[in-house]
């Protein structure tokens, strides 16, 4: 009883440290004036965020790169996940996999400034190629990380057996070996997706002259962050809240359906 | 069914309302002449211009207020690829490294002249920006950061002075810089985080140039700085913002523009410019010499000295123009500042930021980050240890009961 108490409230802690922030900026975004003072109900930051074209377009921009950088590194990704997972010579193998760890262990101005260094050397202006090389650099790692495992649980037998009922090395590879890592991809995926969004230091030592959002917001510290920056931030919140609900709720059903179909059969 | 009518009645007249309402606001600037000849001398050349700017430090369109950089385009056909950084030494950095080619940069004072200095900017070609000679305010040409404009026009200027709470501060103790490291408001004052701003106050306070390179002098500020430490809340720089704002600090140094921002939420704050002397900025745009398309770059400059795109900027960021022809276009409030545009007195107690050497940068950024470590860093570093003593507590605790229950456990069999 007192042992479910307690831990009733550091849940409640947790959950508090967690959603407190996020919720004082849905608040604020729904102020009427510039900062922290409620003013009252207003969706006037939203209005104007749509009119402003540098916030606007340099969301847009981090979606681009998001999305090209995790697509990219995804592809890289199995690539290097499948050739290391049949490498024959076990010390190659594990020097490839530690290899790999260094771009996560890294501190990001390290990795940030040597991709500097190395595009000016080679005379690479700044801009979409480098700011995408860069991205690309530092989501690899974590979708090769999230498949790797996932390689290592596969049954070689339903490989085979499907090359015994008639498929080819490819056909099998695609009808067997991709759906057994798909949840690997789609978590490396995303963990790209977020990684990429979510990156200010690397992209403010490659983007030359295409600006992403954070580098935007940053630009305003000297005079007051943007409550437009709020509204957007809620924005994006609300979106990724709604895609998680719903596919929670389809896994859900899903599982119901297959214990209706479980009890029917019984 | 009345009801739905009457309310599309509504709704239909209020979209009327709102349509007669926004083309009047803009008209404002639609009215006002331009050179047309001159503007649309790159028209349908297809030219794209790169523009870095100051986070915030332009007119973009809302409330209802002009969007320079699209006028610019509409008016041109120039294609303006708006960005912006938020420092002079990132803008540096960035141009430095080459990574980027800009057509116009707006950098202070100290920052045109180092960028001069090291072959960094176009000179400019004047017959391309008219309205320079036309409209610039003389005491705003040839200043001593580029002492024959040959490489940049004025944007905004402004003064640093110290921004108080009338409400929380005595009127006898607003004395000059030291109202910063009075103890009376230990707690409740803040501070530049931005070691050339904060020497400067330091300098000034013991009555120095800010633009010293003498090591004894500069030493002894830095002394000063962290003895300010203990009465200072926090180093900061936008947060001064909401700080101020929300009285949860009652002192603090800033740009006198961004005062007036403040004052406009809680209208306790009061501005002084110390007796003994303080900062005189001016932000100007530059052409860098990697620009290849100078015409247009120049273009660009010449429009932002329209007074009317003048007054449209200091109407959204408040900070001072060098364009006189300006104030009647914009809010007559801001116009008649005392604040906004000091008197000749004030100024001439100024001075400006000059670039210093690299070892003098050096010295100050080093003795910088020692004050603000140690001011700052200690509370932190006592919380984490802290901490990290709760946490090993806890665990071993946690073994300590895990291993009496497996004892317990063990007994009953």
């Amino acid at each position: 009883m007192k042992r479910s108490k307690i831990s009733g409230i550091y849940a409640a802690f947790v959950l508090a440290f967690l959603y407190a922030p996020i919720a004082i900026l849905i608040i604020y975004s729904f102020n009427s004036v510039k900062g922290y003072s409620w003013q009252g109900f207003s969706l006037k930051w939203y209005k104007e965020l749509f009119s402003n074209e540098l916030i606007i377009e340099s969301f847009r921009n981090t979606l681009i790169v998001a999305f090209v950088a995790s697509v990219l590194a995804t592809i890289l990704g199995i690539l290097a996940a499948l050739g290391v997972y049949s490498m024959k010579n076990k010390m190659a193998k594990g020097l490839i996999k530690n290899v790999t760890n260094l771009p996560i262990l890294n501190p990001e101005i390290v990795t940030g400034i040597s991709l500097m260094l190395l595009f000016s050397a080679m005379r690479m202006r700044g801009g979409w190629a480098t700011l995408i090389i860069a991205h690309i650099t530092f989501c690899v790692p974590s979708v090769f990380l999230s498949i790797l495992p996932k390689l290592r649980q596969i049954n070689v037998s339903l490989y085979e057996a499907a090359m015994d009922l008639g498929c080819s090395p490819a056909k099998a590879f695609q009808k067997v070996v991709i759906p057994e890592i798909m949840p690997g991809i789609v978590t490396g995926f995303l963990m790209a997706l977020t990684y990429s969004i979510d990156d200010f230091v690397i992209s403010f030592f490659t983007a030359g002259d295409v600006q992403t959002l954070s580098i935007t917001i940053y630009s305003m510290v000297k005079k007051r962050v943007s409550p437009e920056i709020n509204a957007l931030s809620t924005i994006l919140f609300a979106v990724v809240l709604a895609v998680l609900l719903v596919t929670n709720i389809r896994a859900i059903r899903r599982e119901k359906e297959i214990e209706r179909k479980r009890a029917a059969r019984r | 069914m009345k009801f739905k009518k009457i309310l599309l009645l509504i709704l239909s007249a209020s979209l009327l309302l709102c349509s007669a309402v926004f083309p009047a606001q803009a008209s404002e600037t639609e009215e006002y002449s331009y050179d047309m000849e001159y503007y649309s001398k790159l028209k349908d050349k297809n030219v794209t211009i790169y523009v870095y700017n100051w986070g915030e430090y332009i007119s973009d369109g809302s409330d209802g207020s002009v969007d320079v950089v699209k006028e610019f385009e509409k008016l041109t056909g120039i294609n303006v690829e708006y960005t912006t950084f938020d420092s002079n030494e990132s803008l540096y950095a960035k141009l430095k490294s080459g990574s980027a080619s800009y057509d116009v940069i707006i950098p202070s004072d100290y920052m045109v002249s180092r960028l001069a200095e090291e072959g960094m900017l176009h000179k400019l070609d004047y017959s391309n920006i008219p309205n320079f000679e036309k409209y610039v305010d003389d005491e705003f040409k040839n200043p001593e950061y580029d002492s024959s404009n040959e490489y940049s026009v004025p944007y905004m200027w402004g003064t640093v002075g110290i921004i108080y709470n009338t409400k929380y501060v005595d009127d006898e103790d607003v004395t000059g810089w030291d109202l910063l490291w009075n103890e009376k408001y230990s707690g409740k004052i803040l501070m530049f985080d931005n070691s050339r701003d904060a020497f400067a106050i330091a300098l000034k306070k013991l009555g120095y140039s800010m633009n010293t390179t003498n090591e004894q002098e500069i030493k002894e500020a830095a002394e000063e700085l962290s003895k300010q430490g203990d009465v200072v809340q926090a180093y900061v720089m936008d947060m001064i913002f909401d700080k101020m704002v929300e009285e949860n600090a009652y002192i603090a140094p800033y740009y006198a523009g961004d005062y007036l921002t403040m004052a406009d939420e809680n209208e306790n704050l009061a501005f002084f410019i110390p007796d003994e002397g303080t900062n005189l900025f001016t932000d100007a745009m530059c052409i860098p010499a990697t620009s290849e398309n100078k015409e247009a770059a120049e273009m660009f400059i010449n429009f932002m000295c329209e007074p009317v795109i003048s007054a449209a900027n200091c109407d959204m960021i408040w900070y001072s123009t060098p364009i006189s022809a300006a104030k009647p276009l914009m809010d007559e409030e801001l116009a008649s500042s005392d604040i906004a545009y000091p008197d000749d007195e004030v100024l001439s107690n100024t001075e400006r930021f000059k670039h210093l050497s690299s070892e003098t940068n050096q010295l100050m950024d080093d003795l910088w980050i020692s004050i603000v470590r140690t001011n700052e860093l200690t509370l932190s570093f006592w919380v984490v240890l802290f901490i990290i003593c709760v946490g090993v507590l806890i665990l071993v605790f946690r073994n300590m009961y895990i291993r009496q229950k497996r004892a317990q456990a063990r007994m009953k069999y």
